[in-house]
């Protein structure tokens, strides 16, 4: 192939000024034999770059650029309307950690969070756990439980604000039923809370479970024999055996659920008909205050300031989640 | 193996299915009632006959149809978009040697995890700039292409194309991009219909970025249910009228390709 091509090139120079009757037809096939290979040659060089350079161009500018350019915002005056004022340093930052709003959202963002991630993972580990047997129809019963996941958080936050209602809501109504005084939902920040978490529950516990059933199927079923043998029961062999060794998915779903719900934003939103988080802002967000910061009070320098506190959060929490879950891998690699 | 399950599983996981459709039905159940009844008391278990007429007041409150339309179009073009760009830049980072490509994608992998999300003020200021704000554009730019996406398809295609296929292709003249669109897209198929489904999803159900940028005269789906719910006193009779239909489109996706779904992320599990 190489050959060729370099012995191509004096009987095309050749050709050109000279034209043998017979000759001509193959000099030109040469001629352009070797000039498709030049073309090919080429083409394999720069496909590759053709071909992931839509993405990253897109991606740096619609992904990458605004998450770095958030940064010069947040150090400036910078009105929704009147676009970019005078340097501002750090004061955009000092103002947002001088608010009270701030270190509100923060908490109702953590406990939020808190109060739908736990018992989601513990749920979908013991969901996976009932799905990783020999079902009748199981096909069936898996996508059941991926039902709620289809419908949308904004749906879901209106259907909850319903059942939660303060007054007429069918939660309050079973709360009563079984001899307690009805809570007030939308008013103590405790019960919001819990009420909210529901949601993000109700439509992620079936996802994840089928996430750690892929995980849990993984295992080499001979495992559970030997540890039958041993006179493990069930639930002691799924508790003490197949959740450490799905470990690595149970971080991958913490982790991925962390980022997610860090940044809750429509559940809490329409859980109201104001959207600022409750009378009180029991239960604003942190999403909430930047929307609220940016596009209400039409202070973006601010807004850019909590966007990136936000970010540094999510890593922080990313980070705790990684550290503990190392801590606990060495500990049990100990014992 | 004795690992048939016995009653209590079946039990607790009906429970669980139960409590999955509850809501939905608690959503069409308050719908199907009259407003008169929901002012009083919790309504009765079996629905009502105001069903269509509720809806049909959600639909002249808000501009229903045309949500309708804009969501289609805005997650549909932008799934297409993504599962375009994705096959193509992961058939070249799975299949084709060049140089950078492994820091290429070591920057791919990083940016996985990056809360894109948290870039909406500056992308803000941009459309803005453009003239875009209240457009559809606003939306469909930004979500055109993902790095999940390219991720997820170079690690399909990793495997679903064989080496030998594509330097069997070259051989015979194809050029790079006819052996992209002859060997590497009929190979990816699997996988891009399910990475079409979830940025369908995905796209369908975002609020956050639209209830930002369009107005409440050209909405999506989920910000005309915002709007449903507006003002002091909540007429959740055409609210979750209203919310009902909204998720009929979903449901019907979920009922045609619920099991690709099942698949895709017990898929992405086992490899992400």
């Amino acid at each position: 192939m190489k050959a060729g091509s370099t012995a191509v090139k004096p009987v095309g120079d050749a050709g050109s000024p000279v034209s043998p009757t017979g000759g001509r037809p193959d000099i030109e096939g040469v001629r352009r034999a070797a000039w498709r290979q030049r073309l090919s040659r080429l083409d394999t060089l720069v496909s590759p770059y053709v071909f992931v350079s839509p993405f990253f161009l897109l991606f740096v500018v619609v992904g990458m650029f605004p998450l770095a350019y958030t940064a010069w915002v947040s150090v400036h005056d910078w009105g929704l309307l009147a676009g970019r004022g005078d340097f501002a340093g750090a004061d955009n930052y000092r103002r947002v950690l001088e608010d009270r709003y701030f270190w509100n959202a923060l908490r109702n963002t953590i406990s939020i969070f808190l109060l739908s991630s736990i018992p989601q993972v513990l749920i979908a580990l013991g969901l996976a756990g009932l799905l990783d047997t020999q079902l009748r129809a199981r096909g069936l019963w898996r996508m059941s439980v991926l039902l709620p996941f289809v419908v949308a958080p904004a749906a879901v936050a209106l259907i909850f604000g319903n059942v939660f209602g303060d007054r007429y809501g069918l939660a309050n109504e079973v709360v009563q039923a079984i001899g307690l005084d009805p809570i007030r939902w939308h008013v103590d920040t405790l019960a919001s809370h819990l009420a909210i978490a529901s949601m993000v529950n109700w439509r992620w516990t079936g996802y994840n479970a089928l996430i750690f059933l892929a995980a849990m199927q993984a295992v080499p079923r001979d495992v559970y024999e030997s540890a039958a043998l041993d006179g493990a029961g069930r639930i002691r062999q799924f508790v003490s055996m197949t959740v450490p060794m799905i470990r690595p998915t149970v971080l991958f779903v913490v982790i991925t659920s962390t980022i997610g719900g860090l940044q809750i934003f429509a559940e809490p939103r329409l859980f109201d008909t104001q959207g600022l988080g409750g009378s009180d802002r029991q239960y604003q967000t942190l999403t909430m205050y930047l929307w609220e910061l940016g596009w209400r009070v039409r202070d973006l320098g601010m807004a850019s300031a909590v966007a990136w506190l936000l970010f540094l959060i999510i890593i922080i929490f990313a980070l705790v989640n990684l550290l503990v879950s190392r801590r606990a891998g060495t500990l049990r690699g100990q014992r | 193996m004795n690992r048939r399950p016995g009653f209590l599983v079946y039990g607790l996981l009906t429970a669980f299915v139960l409590g999955s459709c509850a809501p939905l039905y608690w959503s069409f159940l308050v719908g199907s009632h009259s407003r008169d009844v929901l002012t009083k008391r919790v309504p009765p278990l079996i629905p009502g006959g105001h069903f269509w007429d509720n809806a049909q007041r959600a639909f002249e409150a808000v501009p229903f149809w045309k949500a309708l339309g804009n969501s289609l179009i805005v997650s549909g073009t932008i799934a297409t978009s993504v599962v375009f760009f994705s096959t193509l830049a992961g058939f070249a980072f799975a299949k084709l040697a060049f140089k950078g490509r492994t820091p290429l994608l070591v920057f791919l992998v990083a940016t996985l995890a990056v809360p894109t999300q948290l870039g909406v003020i500056p992308l803000f200021i941009v459309m803005a700039k453009l003239g875009w704000v209240g457009s559809l554009w606003a939306l469909i730019v930004p979500g055109m292409v993902t790095a999940f996406g390219v991720f997820f398809m170079r690690q399909y295609l990793l495997d679903a194309v064989p080496d030998e296929l594509i330097d069997a292709a070259r051989v015979d003249g194809c050029s790079m991009f006819r052996t992209f669109w002859n060997v590497a897209v009929p190979a990816a198929r699997p996988a891009a219909g399910i990475l079409w489904l979830f940025t369908f999803m995905a796209s369908w159900t975002d609020f956050f970025w639209p209830l930002i940028v369009l107005p409440a005269s050209n909405p999506t789906v989920q910000i005309a249910l915002q709007q449903l719910q507006s003002g002091y006193y909540v007429d959740y009779s055409l609210v979750l009228a209203g919310t009902t239909v909204a998720t009929i489109p979903l449901l019907v996706l979920f009922i045609l390709t619920g099991r690709q779904m099942v698949a895709g992320i017990m898929q992405g599990a086992v490899k992400g």
